[in-house]
């Protein structure tokens, strides 16, 4: 959808812009599947990832991507000597990979965290769990967004 | 800064209580342009702490992708009657404290 090699689609794209200038959303660049997995490396180094034990509970459709509830849990006894350490989410086309870093600890009773976030597109939301034994778990959820959040016009 | 804090009054030695935080910030992500094509500097929150009778229990990294008015939800162990404390540091200098307390049985 993104490739304007179409003289057509340029033409539209110029034309829209000209007439519909308050409406057209400028965007920068976006992440990239290639960004979020550097983001991804550059939390977990050469540690493997494994599938399971994550959970993400975000809705699969949602109208406004400015606000998406999301919590994240992780099946852990949360014990001294097995815990989880902390919870990282990404995102796939957001103009950044990061959306949150979240530190807990065997004090904390149960592994779960909410918050609400920002899609600016349609795309893959990953939560990568780092447990006590330093073993990494992920898990990803797809989210189709038909409002954009993160680079709409400011009014 | 106007901050809204669910903690429970009251609980059990041992149980795990649920912390609901909000606080008001427009969480400017930086990458948003005028009318006039000008990008709106960014102004976020990128860090919250919270303390539990002066110890860290829980910490986070915020980023623009977080929604404005940051809400975040969490999980401690009631331990001890005492004071929650919450923290939140972000761009230009922006720092927001509030507290809640519990009495632990």
């Amino acid at each position: 959808m993104r490739k304007t090699k179409t003289t057509r689609r340029k033409f539209l794209t110029l034309a829209g812009g000209a007439a519909m200038a308050p409406i057209v959303t400028l965007r920068p660049s976006e992440a990239t599947p290639a960004m979020l997995a550097a983001a991804i490396r550059n939390l977990v180094g050469e540690a493997p990832v494994r599938p399971g034990k994550v959970r993400i509970d975000i809705p699969p459709l949602v109208e406004n991507g400015n606000t998406v509830p999301m919590t994240v849990s992780v099946t852990s006894p949360m014990t001294a000597e097995d815990h989880v350490k902390s919870i990282h989410v990404f995102n796939e086309k957001n103009p950044q990979p990061n959306v949150g870093n979240f530190y807990l600890g065997p004090s904390a009773g149960r592994a779960q965290v909410s918050t609400r976030i920002r899609l600016a597109d349609s795309q893959k939301v990953v939560a990568i769990a780092h447990l006590s034994d330093d073993s990494f778990w992920s898990v990803s959820a797809e989210v189709i967004v038909t409002l954009a959040a993160c680079t709409e016009e400011v009014n | 800064m106007a901050a809204l804090i669910n903690v429970p009054k009251k609980a059990r030695r041992g149980d795990v209580i649920e912390i609901k935080t909000l606080t008001s910030h427009i969480m400017e992500t930086g990458f948003r342009r005028t009318a006039a094509g000008d990008l709106v500097p960014r102004d976020i929150i990128t860090s919250f702490i919270c303390r539990y009778n002066g110890t860290e229990i829980f910490r986070a990294d915020l980023f623009p992708a977080i929604a404005a008015n940051p809400y975040l939800s969490f999980f401690t162990i009631a331990k001890e009657s005492g004071k929650f404390e919450f923290e939140w540091i972000g761009d230009n200098g922006f720092s927001s404290t509030a507290s809640a307390s519990i009495t632990v049985e």
